[in-house]
């Protein structure tokens, strides 16, 4: 969240605007009390659009302070990015800045060169999709070699080429630098400042702050993961991580208008779980989830992914599909079997694709048991669909 | 012929005691796979069950056997260094098994290894079926021929592969680079080599959702193999915006990394674009006829 990403910020010497974080109306009440002056409270959400949904105010004194406090905090943001609505837990009070101008920077990753790529507008506090859209000109971008690293040269020559006005000058390429080592010393996938002020008395100042880290790299900065265990970015995550699967292994797919997205997925490799959603789709119907087991499916993770597949309510019948390769059929069949064939489990109609070694074998146990087995991952899909709308 | 890898080339096991590292060090040893030695810091001077030798260093190794190739099984922690001193060592192509690499080692990584070819993280490796495997792929499902194979997925490379070998279709050298978003060989390095390998006679490209691999393949597709025909297919057509599945690159962002953009795109390049795996054979089928 933001106060977290202005955390960073302070590390690598980024200014950032004076202020504190607060989650009770009484520390904000306090704060404000010590520091008389014009204030900001900025309600601390994960979505976009919260300005707009009424989750900024400002304050002249202590008592408005603690007044607009009570409101924000516990109140469920609504925005057209986020209409379930998101619950303010806590503020940052920070000093109203006076504005002389905003400009935008950012550095993400460029998968095509391999390389960070910095991107500079002078059009700053909008969304930068939309300047990249009406005004493409107004856009520089500079790819960094990671071998050599940045040098204060590629600031400036940002700057002048984005047009940032006079006052952003001297400050810009080492700002620039401070964000450049945060990007790559934390594993940023994307750091942003939108809007980066130049304030009326000249100061250069985050006004705002955006950092998406890669997950693979948070072990380097345990007290920073520790952020993401205490407010898990997505639901779907949170779950996978509680059964053993990795972060991004589940999740939910959504409805397509009226069609229902009821057929439960489960599947070993990344590859063959897209595979098989696209493949539940060609056969009429619309997975419900996501979900690669990685490999070998154990009969502990099969039982737990199946239960976490099934506590999605719209979960009509359950496609597994399981290229063999490496582990046997026959063993996975049985996993299967162990996982699923107990009472404590809500029964779904359940086809299994097995295929590799020793699939036969592993058809013969599944059937056994009561389970549909499937030769190709095609008429597995279409097994499933047709069961999950009533056929036997 | 076959791409990066043949008979000859002699391969170290980056981690070759550890669980995975011997386990699949017995496999390919099996597949015929000239594994020369292997490399745990520590056990330098004893030999694995099968006789190879085990040595300390990367260096050691390379200068003791010739090494050319190695494959890497190390937690993701390790997984730069172990490039780094692969590279440093005069390795001339490194198989990455390890998932979880932190992206921006990997920028580094990438931007500091000129000379070596890097092939995944986040990989099941490289197979030239009938002369080597440098990877952890199930190898009976492989059959020697004439198909070339790249693919960012591993069970999905082994399902078109499977159909591809019931259907009669062997491969010359079949390339899983990798689901993470920053790789070391992308689908436009092995199609370059591909190009120019007279045992590679036709291609299958098995691509899945998010970056603009997919469409750089096209393009280069388009320009520069007018003579050897190309099927695709792209994982995840179904997939919903903004989801992360499973692989870590494998994400649609704003307009980028979209099925359609990448469906056209190899449309546009005369390839054509199978919606599921089984329609594979037959559309190879229906391109080595015209």
């Amino acid at each position: 969240m933001e106060y977290q990403g202005k955390d960073l910020f302070r590390r690598v010497g980024i200014p950032t605007p004076s202020g504190v974080y607060a989650t009770t109306a009484d520390e904000v009440k306090a704060y404000i009390s010590a520091h008389p002056g014009s204030w900001v409270l900025k309600s601390q959400v994960m979505m976009g659009g919260r300005g707009k949904a009424g989750g900024i105010k400002f304050a002249d004194d202590a008592a408005q302070g603690e007044t607009l406090a009570r409101e924000l905090i516990g109140k469920v943001l609504k925005s057209i990015q986020n209409p379930d609505g998101e619950e303010v837990k806590s503020l940052l009070v920070e000093e109203k800045v006076d504005i002389a101008s905003e400009a935008y920077v950012s550095i993400t990753i460029d998968r095509a060169t391999k390389q960070p790529v910095v991107i500079v507008t002078s059009q700053g506090g909008m969304d930068v999709e939309e300047v990249a859209e009406h005004d493409p000109g107004a856009i520089h971008k500079y790819w960094i070699d990671p071998a050599a690293g940045y040098s204060p040269y590629i600031g400036r020559q940002l700057a002048f080429a984005a047009k940032l006005p006079d006052g952003y000058r001297k400050a810009f390429p080492g700002l620039l630098g401070a964000l450049y080592t945060l990007f790559m010393d934390y594993g940023a996938n994307l750091v942003e400042i939108n809007p980066l002020v130049l304030t009326k008395n000249g100061r250069v100042i985050a006004s705002d702050a955006k950092i998406d880290l890669d997950d693979n790299g948070l072990y380097k900065h345990p007290d920073i993961a520790q952020w993401n265990k205490a407010q898990p970015a997505d639901e779907d995550q949170a779950a996978a991580v509680a059964i053993g699967l990795g972060m991004s292994n589940y999740a939910k797919l959504p409805d397509d208008g009226a069609k229902i997205a009821n057929i439960g997925v489960i599947a070993n490799g990344a590859g063959l779980g897209m595979g098989t959603m696209d493949a539940v789709k060609n056969a009429g119907g619309l997975a419900a989830n996501f979900l690669d087991i990685g490999g070998g499916a154990q009969a502990e993770l099969v039982k737990k992914s199946y239960n976490l597949v099934t506590s999605d309510p719209r979960v009509k019948a359950m496609f597994i599909n399981i290229f063999g390769g490496i582990t046997r059929g026959d063993q996975v069949a049985k996993g299967i079997v162990e996982a699923l064939a107990g009472g404590d489990v809500r029964k779904v109609p359940l086809v299994v694709r097995l295929t590799g070694t020793n699939a036969e074998e592993g058809r013969a146990i599944l059937d056994k048991a009561g389970f549909i087995p499937v030769e190709t991952m095609d008429e597995g899909a279409a097994r499933a669909v047709a069961l999950a709308n009533g056929a036997n | 012929m076959a791409i990066f890898l043949d008979k000859n080339s002699k391969v170290i096991v980056q981690g070759i005691t550890g669980r995975e590292g011997a386990f699949h060090t017995t496999r390919m040893l099996a597949y015929g796979t000239n594994i020369v030695g292997g490399v745990t810091p520590g056990k330098g001077g004893t030999k694995i069950e099968s006789g190879q030798p085990v040595f300390d260093t990367v260096k050691d190794a390379v200068e003791a056997t010739g090494a050319t190739h190695s494959i890497i099984f190390v937690p993701p922690f390790a997984g730069a260094d172990a490039l780094w001193e692969a590279h440093d060592a005069g390795i001339q192509l490194a198989v990455c098994i390890t998932e979880g690499i932190p992206a921006h080692d990997m920028l580094r990584v990438v931007a500091t290894t000129a000379g070596m070819r890097i092939i995944g993280g986040n990989c099941p490796g490289l197979i030239s079926p009938g002369k080597s495997l440098v990877g952890i792929m199930p190898s009976q499902i492989f059959k020697e021929g004439n198909v070339g194979m790249i693919s960012r997925s591993g069970t999905l490379t082994y399902e078109i592969v499977d159909g591809l070998t019931r259907a009669g279709y062997g491969q010359s050298t079949c390339v899983g680079i990798g689901g993470d978003p920053i790789i070391g060989t992308t689908f436009v390095d092995c199609l370059r080599a591909f190009a120019s390998d007279p045992e590679t006679t036709a291609l299958v490209v098995a691509g899945e959702i998010g970056g603009s691999d997919e469409e750089d393949a096209a393009a280069f597709i388009k320009e520069h193999i007018p003579d050897k025909p190309v099927v695709a297919f792209i994982g995840g057509r179904s997939a919903p915006k903004g989801k992360r599945l499973g692989h870590a690159g494998a994400i649609i962002s704003g307009n980028t990394g979209t099925p359609e953009s990448k469906v056209k795109a190899f449309n546009e390049a005369g390839v054509p674009v199978a919606d599921r795996p089984s329609q594979i054979p037959e559309l190879l089928a229906k391109a080595l006829k015209r």
